[in-house]
């Protein structure tokens, strides 16, 4: 999980209406205080106008783009001429037929819910022991940031190294349990773990953060009085630590849902999605046909974009939901 | 036991914790030194025992073009992203504009679309306005990573700025914008620290856009430097991991000096205070 972190605007509170006064001024002329109220509406407008602009301009557009491209028959001299001829709803259907099809979706959904599971266990596990707030806890927790800020060709390319068959320092140290070399990037077997391993070193920085400053605010008396009935360990975390976490953990588990189903550099730049297709998701596949052959497909890949974009917004929109309920 | 041995015992715990994971960074500092003839042996070196600069030479007569141009457009990032969104935050925190609610939401679902999806579109619009393989079509491009977040983090600040502190700039006689440029922006010097950071990380670290962008200018980023070497025939990995090692300075500098902000950003919004 490659997330960057999301956040909820504030800006939704509702507003309160004042009730228009009469106006009882002959027509055209504006009383002093609705004048006054027209100017700060535009003044308001002249803030947030860029944003708008900005949004339709590149965010909307591009989309628009994004769509067109999904729907027409596309190839290179059409894509530079533009008069691509509309197909509806055929490159949908191509890529629904396609045999790559079915193992991209299961990629995507193995990549996703195993990176999310080891994430999740590992940084609510360093979570609740960098709570215990010992001598260095402040500085290593703040160095558990670091796989999480790297560039992600950086991560990538070190893990490549590290997962060469011959000379790979990974499997140099397998060797001493007993395991023979394994071809991590080479393997058809292999390959799809391999990602999932790097992409989960990745997330455990951000599942850390949040869950350890959703720590910070469970009450110490809950803990100081489980003490005093002679609770253990366990029983503190099962009884007390999880369930009061348990908003927090919804967040962190459906931002990196929606962030892991997107990854796209670390797999691309590690396997290409390769060997065959052994390692290909949804977002490495959708790239393959528009950028990764001689012969770009940009309509199928621009299809199975926008597939990617409905899963994506299927699991933001819960995401949404959750944090709404928890804020109210 | 009492509880200073436990503590120590905490820490040590924390310390092989902490090796442990920063093991891929200490190996990518490790490989960089090593000299090139060393790199296939078997076993590999688990130190720097003879350590080469070859690859940091490399760096110095292949990668200086990439990191200035990454810096330029990192830079150019931030720029944009400030402009459009520390107005548009302090609209929404404080001027309560029209259809506030749904722009707010409208910013959350910018953040779930996928990379790769925004990428695609671009390379069509680039492709009709000729803006394909410029720096600043690039900046433009990376910018849409830190917009939304840019307004989220600014709207969240500004709405806790007291608002005795913008009346009393009111009362003496300050408009909207005289108000907002010099009283809202300088209180709000952490909110700017905090989107100019992370829009100059993401903007450095792009590749989805550069390799889809920029893929053949003559100005590319460091990514697409690093890239490039992966792709080499030869591949010289004392060369690439020492691209790497640059490449992650910003990184490293940004924990150093930001580190609260830093964790500020990740969890900005994702748990309520």
């Amino acid at each position: 999980m490659t997330g960057r972190p999301m956040t909820i605007a504030r800006a939704d509170r509702p507003r309160r209406r004042t009730p228009a006064p009469v106006q009882a001024s002959g027509a055209g002329r504006l009383s002093p205080q609705r004048r006054l109220r027209r100017r700060s509406r535009l003044t308001a407008l002249a803030f947030v106008a860029p944003l708008i602009a900005y949004l339709a301009a590149f965010y909307v557009y591009p989309l628009y783009r994004n769509l067109d491209l999904s729907l027409r028959d596309y190839t290179v001299r059409s894509f530079v001429a533009g008069d691509a001829p509309f197909s509806g709803w055929d490159n949908v259907r191509k890529v629904l037929d396609d045999p790559t099809f079915a193992p991209a979706l299961r990629h995507t959904m193995v990549f996703t819910f195993v990176s999310i599971a080891f994430q999740y266990v590992i940084g609510l596990g360093l979570a609740v022991f960098f709570n215990r707030h010992f001598r260095l806890s402040g500085v290593l927790r703040a160095l558990f940031l670091i796989p999480w800020l790297l560039p992600l060709i950086v991560s990538a390319s070190t893990w490549s190294w590290m997962f060469n068959s011959e000379s790979g320092v990974v499997n140099y140290f397998l060797h001493f349990f007993g395991v023979d070399p394994v071809g991590w990037l080479t393997s058809p077997d292999w390959a799809l773990t391999s990602v999932i391993i790097a992409n989960i070193w990745i997330g455990i920085p951000f599942n850390l953060v949040i869950l350890y400053s959703g720590l910070q605010n469970i009450p110490a008396e809950l803990y100081e009085a489980a003490a005093l009935d002679g609770a253990n360990t366990w029983q503190v975390f099962r009884r007390i630590t999880f369930p009061l976490l348990r908003p927090v953990s919804a967040i962190t588990l459906l931002l990196g849902l929606v962030y892991t189903l997107k990854v796209f550099d670390l797999i691309w730049i590690m396997t290409k999605g390769g060997p065959g297709d052994s390692s290909s998701t949804l977002a490495t596949w959708s790239y393959q046909l528009g950028f990764g052959t001689l012969l770009p497909k940009f309509g199928p890949g621009a299809a199975v974009g926008n597939l990617l974009i409905l899963i994506a917004l299927a699991f933001g929109l819960l995401h949404i939901r959750v944090q709404r309920r928890l804020e109210a | 036991m009492n509880t200073r041995a436990r503590g120590r015992r905490h820490t040590i715990v924390g310390l092989l914790l902490t090796a442990l994971m920063l093991f891929p960074v200490y190996w990518m500092l490790n490989v960089s030194l090593t000299p090139q003839q060393d790199m296939r042996r078997n076993p590999p070196d688990l130190f720097p025992l003879h350590p080469t600069f070859e690859g940091y030479r490399s760096v110095l007569d292949d990668q200086l073009p990439y990191l200035g141009t990454s810096l330029v457009i990192g830079l150019g990032t931030v720029v944009l992203t400030l402009l459009i969104a520390a107005p548009a935050g302090y609209c929404l925190a404080r001027l309560r504009p029209r259809g506030g609610g749904a722009l707010g939401l409208a910013l959350l679902i910018a953040q779930m679309i996928p990379g790769i999806v925004m990428a695609m579109g671009f390379y069509g619009i680039f492709l009709d306005l000729g803006l394909l393989n410029t720096w600043w079509g690039l900046v433009v491009a990376d910018s849409t990573i830190a917009v939304p977040f840019g307004v989220m983090i600014f709207t969240a600040f500004m709405s806790g700025i007291p608002g005795e502190l913008i009346a009393a700039s009111r009362i003496d006689g300050a408009g909207t914008f005289r108000t907002f440029w010099s009283i809202v922006l300088p209180v709000s010097r952490n909110a700017l620290v905090t989107v100019s950071l992370f829009g100059f990380l993401w903007a450095w670290s792009d590749f989805v856009f550069a390799n889809t962008l920029d893929g053949g200018g003559d100005l590319r980023p460091i990514t697409l430097g690093i890239y490039k070497y992966i792709g080499n025939n030869n591949q010289e990995w004392n060369a690439i991991m020492a691209t790497a090692v640059v490449a992650s300075v910003p990184a490293a500098v940004l924990l150093v000096l930001a580190q609260r902000y830093v964790a500020a950003g990740v969890t900005a919004g994702a748990v309520k205070d």
